[in-house]
């Protein structure tokens, strides 16, 4: 080639600004700042416990306070969005085939809702919400 | 057929003339049922005769007409202008050179694409009077799906991990190797491995998802990539923790 192309440079830092799916793309991404901050906050609360009942008590008193339930009430809707995202994908990572046909995607998002439900039942259940 | 005046904006390059690219703005009469492809064509034959641009079968199958149409990976030919309002941008594809106002060079994609092999590698030799290779329609259905691709790169123009790192193997390309490593008549899967379960190929992506979502024939690149990704992990368990299945 003679003549020299022109490249267009792509902003390093700033490139998911351009389209609403590259901004859908970098939320979901975030959302495991949250998810790491909240496993960060139970170790810590794990901790607690195992310093003795005050320490403990002083940690569950901790957690009632209103940054505290601001916290939470974010990382609760991260989490949500982490998750759904997430589960919504799954079906193009694992196809499954059943002969000349796929299972459809919505039964695979299904089964990991229907896990998810049944799980999250079991630790309430062993937590002695019922 | 009812006409419109369409207004076009469209990102112009003369590499022997220009030192950056600039916007050019005409105005013709189409009607509703055209594509952006054929006000393209309109004004080339009525208007501005050096206006460059690809394009060959009109009907969304060669993949040479891809551009940007207000910002948007599109193939021209299957752009429709009622779907359109105002002023419609149009650019050469994102993330490639420009060449000539909107026409780019696509040499990083053939030739990234000649690296996964994308064609049958047979494993053994069969004499002729062995017959055809044969296949269950299931096996068909397998890859079916990712022989849809048309090449046409605008999976490329969506995918920002591409932009970011050139070197990137990227969606149609990782998604043929796919197709073909999920053909029960090929052999070259660990042929193409090398090249596709390396940093510069699947694991470069990081499921934007964004080459599906604009991926014309519906091949579904980003589940392609995911797939490999989980098949070379399920390879490298294998080859770590169960040395005795090494072959
Ligand atoms: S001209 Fe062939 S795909 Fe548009």
């Amino acid at each position: 080639m003679t003549v020299k192309p022109y490249v267009r440079a792509v902003p390093r830092y700033t490139w998911f600004l351009a389209h609403s799916r590259y901004l859908r793309y970098i939320t979901r991404e975030v959302t495991c700042v949250f998810i790491g901050a909240y496993a960060f906050l139970m170790l810590v609360g794990l901790k607690r416990l195992a310093e003795g009942r005050e320490a403990w008590e002083a940690f569950v008193q901790a957690l009632a306070s209103p940054a505290s339930l601001v916290f939470h009430v974010a990382v609760l809707a991260f989490a949500l969005y982490h998750t759904t995202s997430w589960f919504n994908v799954t079906p193009k990572a694992m196809p499954i085939q059943l002969g000349d046909g796929f299972v459809p995607g919505r039964v695979i998002v299904g089964a990991h809702y229907a896990i998810w439900i049944v799980l999250s039942l079991a630790v309430l259940i062993l937590a002695g919400v019922f | 057929m009812s006409q419109r005046l369409v207004e076009l904006e469209v990102l112009r390059f003369n590499p022997e003339t220009d030192a950056e690219p600039t916007f050019q703005r005409y105005a013709v009469e189409c009607p509703e049922e055209w594509v952006v492809l054929d006000a393209l064509n309109h004004i080339k034959e009525t208007v501005d005769p050096t206006l460059s641009y690809r394009w060959s079968c009109h009907m969304a199958v060669c993949g040479s007409c891809g551009m940007m149409i207000n910002g948007e990976p599109k193939l021209s030919c299957k752009s429709f202008l009622r779907d359109y309002e105002g002023v419609i941008r149009v650019e050469p594809l994102a993330h490639f050179p420009i060449q000539r106002d909107l026409v780019t060079v696509i040499d990083d994609f053939v030739t990234k694409l000649k690296r996964v092999k994308p064609y049958l590698v047979a494993g053994e030799a069969r004499p002729v009077e062995a017959g055809e290779y044969r296949q269950t329609p299931a096996q068909l259905k397998t890859y079916k799906q990712y022989t849809l691709c048309i090449n046409c790169m605008l999976c490329y123009a969506a995918c920002p991990e591409y932009g970011l790192e050139p070197k990137f193997i990227g969606p149609a390309a990782i998604s043929l190797a796919h197709r073909y490593n999920l053909d029960s008549r090929d052999a070259g899967r660990e042929a193409r491995q090398q090249e596709i379960a390396a940093t510069e190929g699947v694991w470069e992506c990081s499921f934007v998802g964004a080459c599906s979502e604009v991926c014309p024939e519906h091949v579904d690149p980003a589940g392609a990539l995911q797939q490999v990704k989980i098949k070379s992990t399920l390879d490298w368990f294998r080859e770590h923790l169960m040395p005795w299945r090494r072959t």
